[in-house]
């Protein structure tokens, strides 16, 4: 008895230490993989945009400059907003795993709700700027801010749309692999965005408003 | 037994037999980050603000937090390890943030030294006079 698991232990052990006899990759893997990448390259455009950020950070143009336009507060708010709906998302996907519906839909709202959360006060934010005249056509500084901040909402955005779109699918269709493959994409999307939340706040927010 | 699994989806939590978790310890880990990167969060808002700190040393420190909370993120979100059945989700990750260095920082370092070599605006004015 002993010898078989022994035996066995060891089949296991050299088939784990040859990958190239194991065949062809699960389609979980392979279709998280390909997300992976593609976040990665979104992340990449977004690096591009931070370095337009910040080499035109102090061409104001005689206009208003960070520290007089942002206001911490609401950042802060916007970024607590994100988190937390990361760790909702995160929650979800365990409830997911776990085939549990009401927890998967309660998970979700929560998500959504903190998301728009999110969106609405950018949208303020925005709207409050350009109220002020300090639109995306005043200077070099708040094109690049606009272009930077708004294509992360953009994102945001996107992000709400399509978890609307995969609750119906998982009210429709139920835990199917495909809509599982699905939401396992849209949770890589979604703690991505904050990671890019992240660095946007520090160095747009709070670099910008170091003296 | 049989799947054995030699690769991971990113954002999955690891499959091998000998770290299986139970749900309970995933709802764990989620909150030990999130808890992780509100502290983080919170740090880096007091170091900007706070006048306690040496002010040249401010933005290297919000930049070293950045880099925290983004790990934060990584692993207990994202669930990025250093397994052998994540090393495919690590290598891919390496060259993203490779070639976000060389976009960031290359810039940075291009445009910073075009506006050294850049006549002083007082010359070009004088420059302009002539005309």
């Amino acid at each position: 008895m002993n010898v078989a698991v022994a035996v066995d232990d060891e089949v296991r052990y050299e088939a784990r230490s040859n990958a190239s006899e194991a065949g062809p990759a699960a389609k979980r893997v392979v279709v998280g993989y390909g997300f992976w990448v593609f976040l990665l390259s979104d992340i990449v455009m977004f690096s591009a945009i931070f370095a337009a950020y910040a080499v035109l950070n102090h061409a104001t143009a005689g206009g208003p400059s960070g520290v007089q336009l942002f206001n911490q507060r609401s950042v802060a708010i916007e970024t607590g907003c994100l988190l937390a709906s990361s760790y909702t998302c995160g929650l979800m996907s365990l409830a997911i795993g776990a085939r549990r519906y009401p927890a998967t839909y309660f998970a979700a709202l929560i998500t959504f709700v903190l998301g728009a959360a999110f969106l609405t006060l950018e949208v303020r934010e925005f709207a409050g700027m350009i109220a002020a005249g300090a639109g995306p056509q005043r200077s070099a500084f708040l094109s690049a801010f606009f272009t930077l901040v708004g294509c992360h909402g953009l994102h945001v955005t996107a992000g709400l749309v399509w978890l609307v779109v995969m609750m119906a699918q998982v009210a429709i269709k139920g835990f199917r692999e495909t809509v599982e493959r699905r939401l396992l994409c849209f949770s890589l999307f979604w703690h991505a965005l904050d990671i890019v939340w992240v660095w946007l706040f520090t160095v747009v927010y709070l670099m910008g408003v170091l003296s | 037994m049989t799947d054995t699994q030699y690769d991971r989806a990113p954002g999955d939590a690891s499959a091998l037999p000998d770290v299986e978790q139970g749900a309970s310890s995933g709802v764990l880990v989620y909150t030990i980050g999130l808890v992780l990167a509100v502290g983080f969060t919170a740090l880096s808002f007091w170091v900007a603000n706070t006048s306690l700190l040496w002010v040249g040393g401010v933005s290297l420190g919000l930049t070293v937090l950045a880099i925290a909370q983004m790990g934060i993120h990584l692993v207990f979100f994202l669930h990025v390890t250093t397994g052998p059945d994540n090393t495919n989700n690590v290598m891919a990750l390496a060259f993203g943030v490779l070639i976000v260095v060389l976009v960031v920082v290359g810039s940075l370092l291009i445009m910073s030294d075009l506006n050294d070599g850049m006549m002083p605006a007082s010359e070009l004015m004088n420059l302009q006079m002539q005309h």
